[in-house]
């Protein structure tokens, strides 16, 4: 009994009414036809189509097809990004000769990288994970960069005082120390990632969940769109939860809360 | 005792307070049927071992936390029972454990910020007085710089005159001079000896340091280990504004065995009882 | 003596340490050994899939070119057009994102029930990536125009709200007390407590909001856009003008610097507290 009165409690019982307000006020905008937004389907609509198109094969395919763009790019990003930014955190020499090129590419948003990927690389998948790389890329070796400039010089001399080999520093020193940073690059990078594959699939895909959001664009399926796009949502938030969790793992010294 | 504030207030009273932190789950036991007397204008200091609840204390008379059972007056006033809680105002200034000067505002304008949001003073009149009482205490080259430019001992005591130009009835330190070093620490008294001299005010200053607390104070309350209630009261009759030579008088030492037994004793208690922390 | 031999050692090298500094010259060799392979691999050693991109060369060549293949270089009102219609777009979404990203979030974070009754909403609506909207956006906005800039300002509001709102939660907790102990209202201790506080938070938001801006811009004049650098590009694509598409990602490029240097720029001023703590 106080354990339920713990759980529902005065905030959770806002934040219910929160959402409820929120698919009120969706229904009477379109019941009232506001404007605009009088275009947008029921909620009822949305949902009755979301749960036929989650009866179907293909929308689940979508789902494989996407998340598997999204792991190829991101991972490839990560095992590039971290080593790279590890190296310019670690030999200044490295960082002055290569930060400077990495500088001038960084600010090209990835979606202007679309033409180029589709041109040189052989195949359409390819150029998607290379784009969702793209996406991921910058901003873990910023991160990677920063986290290792972060780690406090005592760190190092105290473990070289303790006989540490500049082999133990690294990996007991610089690769924990910059993890909190590694993490946030990977949940930032996760967020631009979906950004950049949704827009890669709408424009250069023939699957997917963008793809499929933009087919029911071209077939004028309003709710069919909003089906998609709260896929596309719900895709991001588990695939940021999921490296939320994989950083606790990896830093069980580090309380989130 | 004769130490009155100007207006002969800032009396605090404290009565058979109890506070217990999360009643219904981990039910820590802060303070315990505790009760003392604060004469008005008197400089009380409050030592005890770590995490006894002296800090508790101080937020139940500030009005930023409640508490379980008894009293707090000020000038017979009730400001705090389980009951009610009168919120934190002018009254009862707090000059914090780790600095809480705005980052981003200057000196001055951290200073006059009190008297200026009270609407009590124009914002000309805030600053001459600002700039009066900068002058006397030897920091006037500082009112346009940022906290963060200043040394830790430095910004103490900016801390301590932004408190004190809104007149307080009482004003609380909670261990304003820690993690000062020595030479500091002893400047920090004479400017606080300084202050108290020439504006008295109730003082009500928290601290872990015993030469600190008899130094300065004319009451010195121990507190035993958690939950917290009155070991022993040691009055220090030693005139004011002191010279720091009497650290070696006779009178001192005989006052600082006193306090050091009685401390001893609870900090004993509180590393058996597990913690880890002494006084 | 030794005091002479000191002094002309000083002057010795005083005049070769300001030709080449050594990061600078690291920079430049850096940024030459980029240029040169990407030449070697497209116009010299002419690599499978490399060859098919353009060489740097061809590139500033189309860039600086009084008659571009393309019709757009440094050189032509068109190019001049794209880059205002860019900006434009960007900046209005921007702006607007800012005004009510930092007001929602500043809000959310001083007032609990507020921010109760908001914050599952933002959480609904935040995980859809802001290029989700495009077809929505097209489709229930009349004309292109407001659609794309809809899409540009969704991408900058969200990362302002969150960060905002982080800002106000990272506010030490005894500045409220003190606040309070000072005698302010709870009007006061917005302008004096919550909304200096967060700032820091607050900017470090539009840095990352303004980079989503030019990558939702993009993607929007791509897929929906009239005109615009996004536009240019995909346009540049279909007709084979890949010479033209890098100078345009480059331009793209300085423009994202520009903007969030100008942020960086209004951040010290508006946080002069910070920018001297960091200078002492």
């Amino acid at each position: 009994m106080k354990k339920l009165k713990k759980v529902f409690n005065i905030r959770v019982l806002r934040g219910i009414i929160s959402i409820v307000i929120f698919v009120g006020l969706w229904q009477l905008v379109v019941f009232v036809k506001v404007p605009y937004l009088k275009n947008l389907p029921y909620p009822k609509e949305v949902a009755l189509d979301g749960i036929s198109a989650a009866g179907t094969k293909i929308y689940w395919l979508n789902w494989e097809i996407s998340l598997i763009r999204i792991f190829i790019g991101f991972i490839a990003a990560q095992l590039i990004g971290i080593p790279l930014g590890l190296a310019m955190g670690v030999s200044r020499k490295f960082k002055d000769f290569t930060f400077p090129v990495f500088e001038i590419l960084r600010p090209i948003p990835p979606i202007a990288w679309i033409p180029i990927a589709i041109l040189f690389w052989p195949t359409r998948e390819l150029s998607i994970y290379f784009l969702v790389f793209i996406g991921a890329f910058s901003i873990i070796v910023i991160n990677v960069l920063q986290g290792v400039s972060n780690i406090s010089v005592s760190l190092k001399w105290a473990a070289s005082s303790l006989g540490a080999r500049p082999k133990d520093i690294f990996w007991r020193i610089m690769i924990p120390g910059s993890l909190p940073s590694i993490v946030t690059g990977m949940t930032v990078g996760m967020g631009v990632t979906w950004n950049v594959l949704i827009a890669a699939e709408m424009i250069a895909g023939q699957n997917g969940l963008g793809r499929m959001t933009w087919e029911a664009y071209t077939n004028y399926n309003i709710p069919l769109i909003v089906v998609g796009m709260v896929s596309i949502g719900v895709a991001g938030y588990l695939c940021s939860s999921l490296i939320r969790w994989l950083g606790e793992r990896a830093m069980p010294w580090k309380k989130r809360f | 005792m004769a130490r009155n504030g100007q207006n002969g207030q800032g009396a605090i009273s404290i009565r058979n307070v109890t506070k217990i932190y999360d009643p219904e789950g981990v039910h820590v036991v802060a303070m315990q049927d505790c009760s003392f007397e604060i004469a008005a204008g008197e400089f009380a200091v409050i030592v005890g071992p770590s995490g006894c609840g002296k800090t508790t204390l101080l937020n139940a008379i500030a009005g930023f936390d409640n508490i379980t059972a008894g009293e707090i007056y000020l000038d017979g006033e009730l400001i705090s029972s389980p009951q009610k809680q009168i919120k934190p105002n002018v009254d009862r200034m707090v000059v914090f454990q780790n600095g809480a000067l705005f980052p981003w505002k200057t000196v001055m304008e951290n200073i006059i910020y009190g008297p200026i949001v009270q609407g009590r003073m124009k914002k000309s009149e805030a600053i001459q007085i600002a700039r009066e009482m900068l002058n006397q205490v030897g920091l006037n080259e500082i009112e346009s710089k940022y906290p963060e430019e200043l040394s830790s001992g430095v910004q103490r005591r900016v801390e301590i005159l932004r408190a004190m130009i809104n007149e307080p009835r009482v004003v609380m330190l909670d261990e304003p001079f820690r993690g000062l070093d020595a030479v500091a620490k002893t400047v920090m008294h004479e400017f606080l000896m300084n202050i108290y001299c020439t504006r008295p005010r109730t003082m009500f200053f928290i601290t872990h340091d015993l030469d600190e607390a008899i130094f300065l104070g004319n009451k010195v309350v121990i507190m035993t280990t958690r939950p917290a209630q009155v070991k022993k009261i040691v009055c220090v009759n030693m005139p004011w504004p002191r010279e720091h030579h009497i650290l070696g008088s006779e009178t001192y030492l005989g006052l600082k065995k006193e306090v050091l037994e009685a401390v001893h004793e609870e900090a004993k208690k509180a590393f058996e009882a597990g913690e880890r922390e002494m006084a | 003596m030794n005091y002479t031999v000191k002094e002309e050692r000083v002057a010795l090298n005083r005049p070769k340490l300001r030709i080449i500094d050594p990061p600078v010259f690291r920079a430049i060799i850096g940024i030459l050994v980029f240029l040169g392979l990407w030449y070697l691999l497209t116009a010299v050693l002419k690599l499978p899939r490399f060859k098919l991109l353009p060489d740097p060369i061809a590139v500033i060549k189309e860039w600086v070119s009084f008659k571009p293949l393309s019709g757009r270089s440094l050189f032509t009102k068109e190019y001049y057009l794209d880059i205002e219609y860019s900006v434009a777009r960007t900046l209005i979404a921007f702006l607007l994102a800012t005004i009510f990203g930092v007001l929602l979030g500043l809000f959310m974070g001083w007032n609990r029930i507020f921010y109760d009754f908001t914050f599952p909403m933002v959480e609904i609506l935040r995980p859809m990536p802001p290029l989700s909207w495009i077809p929505l956006a097209v489709l229930i906005f009349p004309g292109v125009e407001i659609a794309v800039v809809y899409v540009t300002f969704i991408a900058a509001f969200f990362a302002t709200v969150m960060n905002t709102l982080l800002g106000v939660f990272s506010i030490d907790r005894n500045y409220f007390l003190a606040a309070k102990c000072l005698g302010s209202r709870p009007r006061d201790i917005f302008f004096n407590v919550i909304v200096p506080g967060s700032l820091p938070f607050i900017f470090t938001g539009l840095q990352i909001a303004m980079g989503l801006s030019w990558m939702s811009l993009v993607a929007g004049e791509i897929i929906a856009g009239q005109r615009g650098l996004g536009y240019a590009i995909y346009e540049g694509s279909s007709l084979y003008q890949y010479e033209q598409v890098i100078s345009y990602m480059f331009t793209l490029g300085i423009l994202g610097y520009i903007s969030s240097a100008g942020i960086r720029a209004v951040g010290r001023r508006l946080m002069a507290w910070e920018a001297r703590r960091r200078g002492v």
